[in-house]
């Protein structure tokens, strides 16, 4: 089994509905790219959950390093003026 | 890294899924918790695609066509099943090849239930009612386990899964409904199928491994003997709506309890067919290296096709 | 019966999806990944599916009390009137996707000129199979070029079922009388009018495939006359056990 190249692993992308994101609702098998789009039709939208898909192969995401979080994330916690509610206004001005 | 700076790592992450935070794939995790997780997580997936194998058996046989289609496709989301949770635990850095070898060399377990055989259609209906009745159980608090892959896997199986325990027991309830035969079929169904399911929720308390642990890391909410309680009671009533009778002498209402008294459960069936020694445990193991064996050729062929439609794309970009 | 060659002419196209089904059926579990075990089921879901409105409608047409289930399953062996090709048995992974290929490129024919019958309910039901049969015609094409034009070992065995189905790929095209009685009637497809397309098509896929167009002129028909192989009867005596062994019964 060892210099068997098996089917690499792709991530699926779903789209629900026009309107909504591509979310990624799981992985599976495939040999190529066009293997991937018809495994994920039949995989992951056999209850119609589903209007377009995307297949990225596995190995080429980059994803950040959970041990970064600290410098990445949590920066932005206090920067609360980015948010409205940090905004003092009268209550007569109703909806802004 | 040190053993103290280890051990405080080991503190927080008990901590974050004490507060109930998921633990993702690149998260640090102590080494017991992925293999812990990886030999459930797999167990269970090799459940799924060996539970493909009795039900499957009565595919062409299937006695309606509307029976045929909602067979066919509970067994289909079995392989789905299978397929969401090996992809859950590729996240914890084991391929799906080393699975299924785990699984074909017998490294790996699987659910006991699917070693015994399925000889009359009535068998569809117990399965789908008593098995899948018992695993909804077992899987409907892995939905909150702590791993997040494993748990998103679980809410999509179990939303999957709901159809499956109605297709049961519709079979089950038209037998019992039916002609004397059929309802004869349908009673023997459930006498092979009762206690093997109540086995399926695992060994007692008393016996049962590892059960502190996998609370803690949320892979187990409930003790196996309170799941089968409760498989108990909410399965006893559903067979004396449909006229069909428990296979246990001893089965009583306590009133003081607000739950049934059962029987002696055969722990010594549970452990021969857990130990390989089970009906079907040897045609269930060959079915499964065989289909691997036969598609050999069939998935290095596409891995071929690909690397040359890959080649021709580059050569054409040149 | 009061319309019986309408009757017989929609067991005609029933059939063939009921048996290409059933042979699909046989396969769940056993594929050579979770994922095409997965798609070959889907496959077999559309068909039964195709298989149930079918055959409610000769139901009704019959209008002798007997069920979508009776047609399906209480017949003879010479009532049945499937073609050949898709009775052939799953000998490997290449037989099952090269059956699959061969009926599909015709199917997609076929229900795109029922689709224009005058019958309306035999057209809604093409309406509605065409887009099922287009993506098992992409699935099957696909899988022709993915081991012809594979490893040496899966070439060859992809000839070799392309090899031994095309005996029965003439048969498609053949007419029976009740064929021709419908097409007189504008509700039938005159499938002689398919064969040169067909031909065209599967050599395309073929080409790309890296697979030969067999030059064999030799060819078995007799299945949509109800004279089958020798596989047929096997097949049918688990389609039809439970309706056989327990008559009059419902499931």
């Amino acid at each position: 089994m060892s210099d068997k190249k098996n089917w690499p692993l792709w991530e699926i992308f779903v789209r629900s509905k026009n309107g909504l994101e591509h979310r990624h609702c799981g992985s599976l098998h495939a040999s190529d790219s066009e293997m991937a789009l018809e495994n994920a039709r039949d995989v992951y939208t056999r209850r119609n959950e589903g209007v377009s898909i995307w297949v990225v192969e596995s190995k080429n995401i980059t994803a950040s390093n959970p041990e970064h979080n600290g410098e990445l994330f949590e920066p932005a916690q206090d920067k609360v003026y980015r948010h409205p509610t940090f905004y003092d206004l009268p209550d007569e001005v109703k909806h802004m | 890294m040190s053993e103290e700076q280890t051990k405080n790592l080991e503190d927080q992450f008990e901590a974050r899924i004490a507060r109930d935070e998921k633990i993702e794939p690149k998260d640090w995790m102590p080494e017991k918790y992925r293999q812990t997780h990886i030999r459930q997580m797999s167990q269970h997936a090799h459940s799924e695609i060996v539970g493909m194998l009795p039900e499957g058996n009565w595919i062409t046989r299937a006695p309606s066509l509307r029976r045929k289609v909602a067979l066919l496709a509970k067994v289909q989301d079995e392989a789905g099943h299978g397929l969401y949770l090996y992809s859950a635990t590729e996240t914890l850095g084991i391929s799906r090849e080393e699975m299924y070898e785990q699984l074909h060399t017998g490294k790996a377990k699987y659910s006991s239930i699917f070693n015994y055989p399925t000889i009359t259609w009535a068998d569809m209906g117990a399965i789908g009612w008593l098995v899948d009745g018992a695993a909804i159980i077992n899987q409907v608090p892995l939905c909150n386990t702590s791993y997040g892959p494993y748990a998103r896997a679980m809410i999509r199986v179990c939303k999957e899964e709901s159809f499956h325990q109605r297709q049961g027991y519709e079979i089950m309830m038209k037998l019992a409904n039916g002609t004397t035969e059929q309802r004869e079929m349908a009673q023997d169904a459930l006498n092979r199928w009762w206690w093997p399911s109540l086995m399926m929720l695992g060994p007692t308390d008393a016996e049962s491994v590892h059960t502190e642990q996998s609370m803690k890391w949320k892979l187990k909410r409930k003790s196996n003997d309170d799941l089968r309680q409760q498989f108990i009671d909410q399965t006893v009533p559903q067979a004396d709506l449909i006229g069909l009778t428990i296979p246990d002498p001893d089965l009583k209402w306590n009133e003081e309890r607000g739950s049934y008294d059962f029987g002696e459960i055969d722990w010594d069936e549970f452990w021969q067919v857990v130990k390989g020694h089970g009906p079907m445990n040897k045609e269930r193991m060959k079915a499964r290296v065989g289909a691997w064996e036969r598609g050999e050729w069939v998935r290095d062929a596409a891995m071929a096709h690909a690397e040359k439609k890959q080649e021709q794309k580059e050569k054409q970009a040149v | 019966m009061k319309n019986e060659n309408l009757y017989n002419y929609i067991l005609g196209i029933a059939d063939n999806s009921l048996i290409l089904g059933q042979r699909l059926g046989e396969l769940c579990g056993h594929g050579p990944t979770l994922e095409t075990d997965i798609a070959c089921t889907n496959i077999s879901l559309d068909l039964f599916g195709q298989v149930r409105s079918y055959f409610q409608y000769a139901a009704k047409i019959a209008d002798d009390n007997r069920t979508e289930d009776d047609i399906a399953m209480l017949r003879k062996e010479r009532e049945y009137k499937n073609v050949l090709l898709v009775e052939q048995p799953n000998t490997n992974f290449a037989y099952t996707i090269a059956r699959q290929f061969l009926f599909d490129i015709y199917h997609l024919a076929f229900l795109s000129e029922l689709e224009k019958s005058k019958d309306l309910t035999l057209s809604a039901i093409a309406k509605k199979c065409i887009k099922e049969v287009r993506y098992h015609e992409r699935f099957s094409s696909d899988w022709i070029k993915r081991l012809g034009d594979g490893t040496e070992e899966s070439k060859q065995k992809m000839q070799e079922a392309i090899d031994g189905l095309w005996t029965y790929t003439d048969e498609l095209f053949h007419q029976t009388e009740a064929d021709k009685i419908m097409v007189k009637q504008g509700t039938g497809v005159d499938v002689t009018k398919l064969k040169d397309a067909y031909y065209s098509s599967v050599s395309d896929v073929l080409k790309e495939a890296n697979i030969q167009m067999p030059e064999s002129k030799y060819f078995q028909k007799g299945g949509k006359d109800g004279i089958h192989t020798e596989h047929l009867g096997y097949l049918l005596s688990e389609l039809q056990y439970m309706q056989r062994t327990y008559p009059n019964m419902e499931w």
